[in-house]
């Protein structure tokens, strides 16, 4: 009974970096209706930065802060440069720079640092085993990271006049440049803000799975399968559903298919997702009249 | 005067639309501009807004605006109630109120809100509501209020009796003319009810084909049976 416990705990903690990067999906296809394929990539980026200024012995918090900062300077420079110029360009031609772009950072990435398997240390460490050896320490501080990050966002979304801001810029582009806002710039600061969450889920999947350049591949594949459970253009719903992935994955690794098979689970869930419920379990529904 | 434009030509992609407008709207008091389906009278307000490629010389308060920014135009004091409404359909009436007043740092933004309450009081019983969940009448009265909490100098108004039964029509032009006498912005009203418009306008042209055809007060265009004949068409 113990283990199931801690195999559900264990997945609320994962759940939470799918949580993050799910939202950071949902954030950007909000506002452009595509997913960015390279958000993954983007975050094992921002996460070597981290480990080389751990390296070269920044404190940790600095070096977490410093490179929250240094993500959303990227996620604004990666919009202003390259998405910017095709914003009106078709379907396809989104998808093939979001797949450049992810094979661009990655490999960047590893040419940059090296493809060898780091370890990224843990900010969070513990003299002794905590509720009763239940949950490690870093599972507990990730966990803790991600929900303040998570409250964090919802919290600037809904009450500050910038968050309404890039969620009108979001739904009516046209109107929000009527009432003066700069749309262009609410596009920007939404890959900026969706750069740095992703940084900060990185920096806390790191000392788990460990630092290499292909790391957030399969995160994100279970992000993507969390933002769908929840509906791709409800951020509420991706964050629950980025839980939920985490639980369901870790469940059906340790009880199911074995931890071989973990990541067909997100693959599963993603098919089953589009074949049974396409809008999602919170899909948002805008009731309308004319 | 407020507006200023000269020999304005828009269109999309390679069509024209408008072909070498001359126009003003003064300041306070409501300017009609007239004309039949597909005359160019929507263009013409997307042509002040930059919301479409425009050549000419469109002076607001002594500037020339012609190619600027959507946005910036907005930000100068110049609201515009789209074809459509340009109300965000996914949001509350609240927060419509407050994108409304987005660019505002005055500390006058709260008193405005209970203005437009009074001038609207269906808008503070549905405070809360989503936007698209209101009743036609209700979403463009929104939409003026929306644009009126930006405290524009001048509003573009894009036929607001489209599509509305005609009680909630004389609702929302007795609205109109309260506007117009208590809050001295300039108003440019689009119309395809000429008579209505003409009512509650003091100049007004008419358009045809991308074209000013008459230019004049609106009283006088009124009483004008000839024009009424051959453009008004009642």
């Amino acid at each position: 009974m113990d283990g199931f416990a801690h195999q559900i705990i264990a997945g609320i903690a994962t759940g939470g970096i799918y949580a993050s990067v799910a939202l950071a999906l949902v954030m950007i296809y909000q506002a452009t209706h595509h997913v960015n394929f390279a958000q993954g990539e983007m975050a094992t980026l921002s996460t070597f930065i981290a480990w080389a200024m751990v390296e070269a012995g920044i404190p940790y918090w600095l070096a977490f802060v410093a490179t929250v900062l240094v993500s959303f300077i990227i996620g604004v420079l990666v919009e202003r440069l390259l998405m910017r110029p095709v914003q009106n360009a078709p379907v396809l031609t989104h998808v093939g720079v979001f797949i450049g772009l992810l094979l661009i950072v990655g490999n960047m990435t590893g040419w940059i640092f090296g493809y060898t398997t780091k370890v990224f240390p843990s900010p969070f460490t513990s003299s002794g085993p905590l509720m009763g050896g239940l949950i490690s320490a870093h599972e507990l501080g990730s966990t803790a990271v991600t929900l303040v990050v998570l409250t964090l966002v919802f919290l600037f979304f809904r009450y500050t006049s910038l968050g309404l801001a890039m969620r009108a810029a979001a739904y009516n582009p046209r109107s929000a440049r009527l009432v003066g806002i700069r749309v262009g710039w609410m596009l920007a600061l939404g890959w900026g803000l969706a750069a740095a969450i992703g940084a900060v889920a990185g920096m806390m999947v790191a000392p788990v799975v460990f630092l290499d350049p292909t790391m957030m591949t399969g995160i994100l594949l279970y992000a993507f399968a969390g933002a769908l459970i929840g509906g791709i253009d409800n951020p509420l719903g991706a964050v629950i559903g980025g839980f939920a992935v985490g639980v369901l994955e870790n469940l059906a690794g340790a009880y199911v298919v074995g931890t071989e098979l973990k990541l067909t689970v997100a693959l599963a869930i993603i098919i089953g997702v589009l074949v049974v419920r396409p809008s999602g379990l919170l899909g948002r529904v805008v009731a309308s009249r004319v | 005067m407020l507006l200023e434009v000269k020999g304005m030509q828009a269109g999309y992609g390679q069509t024209h639309v408008l072909h070498g407008l001359d126009f003003v709207v003064e300041a306070g008091g409501v300017t009609a501009l007239l004309g039949a389906n597909g005359a160019g009278k929507t263009t013409t307000l997307r042509a002040i807004c930059g919301m479409v490629r425009t050549e000419g010389d469109i002076t607001f308060r002594g500037e020339r605006i012609t190619g600027r920014a959507t946005e910036d135009i907005a930000r100068r004091g110049l609201a515009h109630v789209p074809d459509g409404r340009g109300t965000f359909m996914e949001l509350s009436v609240e927060e419509n109120f407050r994108l409304g007043a987005y660019v505002r740092r005055d500390p006058e933004v709260r008193a405005d809100f209970e203005r437009m309450f009074e001038w609207f009081p269906r808008l503070k019983q549905r405070w809360r509501q989503q936007a698209g969940t209101l009743s036609g009448g209700e979403q463009q009265m929104l939409a003026i209020a929306r644009a009126l909490l930006l405290r524009p100098k001048l509003l573009l108004l894009d036929e607001p009796s489209f599509g509305l039964a005609p009680l909630i029509v004389q609702e929302i032009f007795g609205i109109m003319r309260r506007i117009r006498e208590e809050s001295g912005v300039g108003i440019l009203l689009v119309e395809q009810n000429a008579n209505l418009a003409l009512e509650l306008a003091d100049r007004a042209y008419l358009l045809e084909t991308g074209r000013i055809v008459v230019a004049g007060p609106a009283a006088e265009i009124r009483e004008d049976e000839a024009i009424r004949r051959s453009y008004l068409g009642y």
